[in-house]
Order: C-alpha cells, then sequence, then structure tokens
C-alpha cells in the first residue's frame, strides 16, 4: 500500500537522461512546470505531453511504472477535475438545479485535470531518474549563491538527504510494527473515525520511538566522523556540466519557445 | 492430524519488476506433534517470510497454509481467528512496546481477541509469569523502564498473554547480553513443556538451536534444504559451512579432536556432553 508511490523513487539506469547533471534536471523540471502554467490551449498541451513522453522514452523508464505513481493521487486529480467542471461560470451547456456545467468549466477541468497529471509525472521522472543524493548534491550547488543572503544552503540539502535516506527506513520501520500490532491482533480497518484513529496509537507510538532512536544514532555516527557543518568540506563526486546538458538546455530552450508560440495559435481542435 | 503443514509455499517480492525474487519456493512441510523446531538459514533465506505466511500476515503467490487440517490461504478476508491460535514474535519486540504500562500493553492482544476483563487480567498474570518476570513489581512500571532482556520478556509476554497453540519466535536472542540470552532460552523451554505448545523459531546461534530443537529445518534461497533432528543436520557440517552457517561449539571441537585422534568418536551437541564423550574416550585409552 505504502510502496505504491513512486514520487520519490529513483529508478536505476544508464540512459541519456540518468547521466544528465542533477542541476540540469531540476531547472528543466522547474521550467516543464512554469511552462505547464503558460499553456492555455489544446496545442500547448500537445507539445507539453510529446516532449514529456520523448523525454520518457530517452529514459528508459518503463510508463507501467510512472503511471503507478499516478493512482496514488488520482483523486486529488478527481477532486480538481470536479470542481473546476462545476464552479466555473459560462455558457451553460447543462443544468440540474444548483449543479450547471459550462462550455468554459468543462475546458478548464480537463487542462487542470491535464495539467497535473503533466506535472506530477514530469516531477516524477526526474527523482526517477536522479539518486537522491545526486539531487540534494544539485540542490546545493544551485542554492550556493544565495548563501552569501544567509540561506543555509548546506544544511537544507542535508536535511534533505538525511529525509530522503530515511524514507525507506521508516517505511520498512512501519511495515514491521504494523504486522506486529496486527500479529497482536489489531485491527486496522474496522469501527468509526474514533476507533480507527485510535487503533493507530500501537503504531505511532513505536514509530516515533524508532525516529528518535534512530536519528540520535545518525548524530553520534555523524559525530564521530567528525562532521561538523559544510564551510570547508569538499566533496566526492565532483559535478560537472557535460555536452549532453548543453544539449539538454538547448532542447529546454526550443521547447519552451514552442510553449509560448502555442499561445498564439487559434486554430480550433 | 497435522498441527501446522504447508503444501508448495511459494511467495514472489515484486513480480515482474527489476528485482524480482523468490523469497519461498516451494516449502512444504508437516509438524504433527507440540515441540520446539528450529529455523536456521543465511541472512535473506526467507525464514522470516515463511514466519509471516504461516499466521497470514504475508499472503502466498501459490500455495496452501493449513492450520490444524484448516485451510488458512483460501482468500479468507478475516485472519484474527488464525492469529488468536499462532502467535508470532517478531526480531526486536521490544521496538513494539508502546503503552504506558507492562500490564497496559502485555494486555493488548488478549483484548484485541475480545475475551472477557476477568479472564484478561488473569491471562496477564500468567503470562508475565510465564516469562520469568515478577508481575507485582513490573506490572504498573513503564515498559521503557526496563531492562533490555526484561523489555524483551514483557514482549513476549504480550504474545503468551494471547495464549497461542503454536508460538513463533524470530531470532528471540539478538542483541541480547549473555545473561539475558540464557533467560530467553530458559524461558522457551518452561513455555513449551508448561503449556505444550509448539514453538517455531529462527536463531543464527546454533548452541541454541542444538539446545531447545527437537527438529532442525535448514533454508536456503527460500527452500528448507535439510529438515531433520539436530544430531541428523549438525553431522552435516561441510554442507552448513558451504552454505554460511555454522555447528555449535561442541561439534566443531569434536571435528579437531577427530583429526588428531581418529578413533574419537561423539554425537555430543552441547559442551557438557562433549566432555563426558571426552572423559569416557581417555578412561578406554588408558585402559587400553
Amino acid at each position: 500500500m505504502i510502496r505504491d508511490i513512486t514520487l520519490g523513487q529513483y529508478y536505476p539506469g544508464s540512459s541519456a537522461v540518468h547521466r544528465l547533471d542533477a542541476r540540469t534536471k531540476i531547472i528543466a523540471t522547474l521550467i516543464y512546470i512554469v511552462a505547464l502554467f503558460v499553456v492555455k490551449n489544446f496545442w500547448g498541451f500537445l507539445i507539453a505531453g510529446a516532449a514529456l513522453f520523448a523525454v520518457i522514452e530517452v529514459s528508459k523508464v518503463p510508463v507501467k511504472f510512472i503511471f503507478r505513481g499516478l493512482t496514488a493521487v488520482f483523486m486529488i486529480i478527481a477532486f480538481t477535475f470536479l470542481i473546476n467542471l462545476f464552479m466555473v461560470d459560462g455558457r451553460v451547456l447543462w443544468q440540474w438545479k444548483f449543479l450547471s456545467i459550462t462550455e468554459e468549466g468543462v475546458n478548464r477541468a480537463f487542462f487542470m485535470a491535464v495539467r497535473l497529471v503533466l506535472l506530477i509525472i514530469g516531477s516524477s521522472l526526474m527523482t526517477l531518474t536522479t539518486k537522491p543524493i545526486e539531487l540534494t548534491d544539485g540542490l546545493e550547488k544551485l542554492m550556493k549563491p544565495f548563501s552569501k543572503i544567509g540561506v543555509p544552503s548546506h544544511e537544507i540539502a542535508l536535511m534533505m538527504t538525511i529525509a530522503l535516506r530515511f524514507i525507506p527506513t521508516l517505511m520498512e520501520e512501519t511495515d514491521k510494527i504494523i504486522k506486529a500490532q496486527q500479529a497482536r491482533g489489531a485491527d486496522f480497518e474496522s469501527g468509526n473515525l474514533i476507533r480507527r484513529a485510535k487503533a493507530l496509537i500501537p503504531i505511532l507510538i513505536p514509530l516515533f520511538i524508532s525516529s528518535f532512536r534512530i536519528a540520535q544514532d545518525l548524530a553520534l555516527a555523524m559525530e564521530a566522523r567528525c562532521y561538523h557543518g559544510g564551510s570547508g568540506r569538499t566533496r566526492m563526486n565532483q559535478i560537472r556540466f557535460h555536452r549532453g546538458d548543453a544539449i539538454a538546455a538547448l532542447l529546454v530552450i526550443v521547447f519552451l519557445v514552442a510553449i509560448v508560440l502555442s499561445r498564439f495559435i487559434n486554430v480550433p481542435i | 492430524m497435522s498441527i501446522i503443514e504447508t503444501k508448495d509455499l511459494t511467495y514472489v517480492y515484486n513480480p515482474e519488476m527489476p528485482g524480482e525474487t523468490r523469497a519461498l519456493d516451494a516449502v512444504s512441510f508437516s509438524v504433527e506433534e507440540p515441540c520446539i523446531i528450529g529455523i536456521i538459514g543465511h541472512t535473506g533465506s526467507g525464514k522470516s517470510t515463511l514466519l509471516q505466511h504461516l499466521n497470514g500476515l504475508i499472503k502466498p503467490s501459490s500455495g496452501d497454509v493449513y492450520i490444524g487440517g484448516e485451510c488458512i490461504t483460501d482468500g479468507r478476508k478475516n485472519l484474527a481467528d488464525v492469529r488468536r491460535k499462532i502467535g508470532l514474535v517478531f526480531q526486536y519486540p521490544e521496538y513494539q512496546l508502546f503503552d504506558e504500562t507492562v500490564a497496559g500493553d502485555v494486555v493488548f492482544g488478549p483484548k484485541n481477541l475480545g475475551i472477557a476483563d476477568d479472564e484478561v487480567d488473569d491471562r496477564v498474570r500468567r503470562a508475565i509469569e510465564m516469562v520469568g518476570l515478577d508481575y507485582d513489581e513490573v506490572a504498573e512500571m513503564s515498559p521503557f523502564e526496563l531492562s533490555g532482556g526484561m523489555k524483551r520478556r514483557a514482549a513476549i509476554a504480550g504474545v503468551i498473554a494471547m495464549e497461542p497453540e503454536i508460538l513463533m519466535l524470530d531470532e528471540p536472542t539478538a542483541g541480547l547480553d549473555p545473561a539475558a540470552h540464557k533467560d530467553i532460552i530458559d524461558m522457551i523451554k518452561k513455555v513449551q513443556s508448561e503449556m505444550n505448545l509448539l514453538i517455531i523459531f529462527v536463531s543464527h546461534n546454533m548452541s541454541d538451536i542444538a539446545e531447545l530443537s527437537d527438529r532442525v529445518f535448514v533454508m536456503k534461497d527460500g527452500r528448507i534444504v535439510m529438515d531433520g533432528s539436530p544430531e541428523d543436520v549438525f553431522s552435516r557440517g561441510d554442507e552448513l559451512r558451504e552454505m554460511g552457517l555454522s555447528v555449535p561449539p561442541a561439534k566443531e571441537i569434536a571435528g579437531r579432536i577427530k583429526e588428531r585422534a581418529p578413533k574419537f568418536e561423539s554425537k555430543a551437541l552441547s559442551i557438557e556432553g562433549l566432555a563426558e564423550d571426552i572423559q569416557k574416550f581417555r578412561n578406554i585409552k588408558e585402559k587400553a
């Protein structure tokens, strides 16, 4: 159940997308997300979708794997779709008592749903093709200029690294505790809301205690290895831009121009 | 009728994904009488996965589990009945303690089973005494104030209070100091003889296996590759070593003696038994 969430997971591979510098991928993803909100008609979404599909093809991550991550956020997408469908004013297509669907509503609902789907796939594609450690290294480098104005870029990156590192550990821990309490006859599925919330106590307390224990062990282990913060720290793996990154940057610019131009296409579908 | 039986139990992790693994591969065994069964095997050989199948925490990819002749893998949703009969103590069970008091934690299992209040108190007292703790002393203490070994025993009491017909323990002695280790071993013996139930336990400690087990399963790559008395299993030392396992110290020493004195024979699995055999051997030699 918890394992179905693919957001933040890494899919091992050595494709051109995997080999790109993490910074390139982070910036490209940010541009992609912004671009999705620039789009205002069908043609723009066609370009955005095609671009994403092309990147998925190059990355060799199975499409099935990517879509599995969508099922976890399906409810959010469905909710957004319905809200937009019923709440937008305009030319009424269908009406029943206080509920009405307008032409603008239909358009907006579809666009919003597609936008969300592309956004989630786009950002999960980044994490799927980038090792968490590269991702946070990239983020740290990107945030470096801001450290002049007091942003603790190294500490933020470290916190992210640790958080990402411990997602699987804590999931495993949760899984184990749930099973152990189930073996003692705990029932998490029946009863009303209050009963179910109460049933979580035997999971949450051991989980909290475990987290504190793990955190303390980690802190001690880091201190034992003389960790003293970011200043003067060198890296084992230097990250550098390569030719692939230049090509990727060029493609991103082409994509961005195409998206902006798509706003001016007035051909109806 | 068998107490517990499995037929071709198979479990595949991450089917059709990168990293697909067969954690269990056609495991079949059957147990007829209450006794102690020890399971040994390399890390990742499927021991824990097997235990979790036996009380329905994991559903097999194929194959069946029978408890008292009744199939529990028939796709049923309600496994409460199965879990009542089969207690499972996980590795490091003290990490699952959560209540403010020891008694409050031990009562969790029986309460989930819907047992009447007056009987529950009785069970809690019996379970806590059974694991060798003093009820009056620890019942109202916070489980987090106890020592490591006591915490573990309190956690095991939580499963024993459910009065299962089969008790399974996953590495019950892992990470304990020698004194606490011995307490757990004595406790397992006591529970088996007093409650007359079937105990299945996993351990990496060959002396524990030799001392406690009536029957030993050796697991490798998701299969049971050896199934026999501890004497039988540990007489196949070379095969065990090939799997990255070992034999109890007594067996190891006997082997070394045999290298120097080829006539020396000992089937002993305990140091005491070995000492007797050495004494006998010396007496014979002196006579000669």
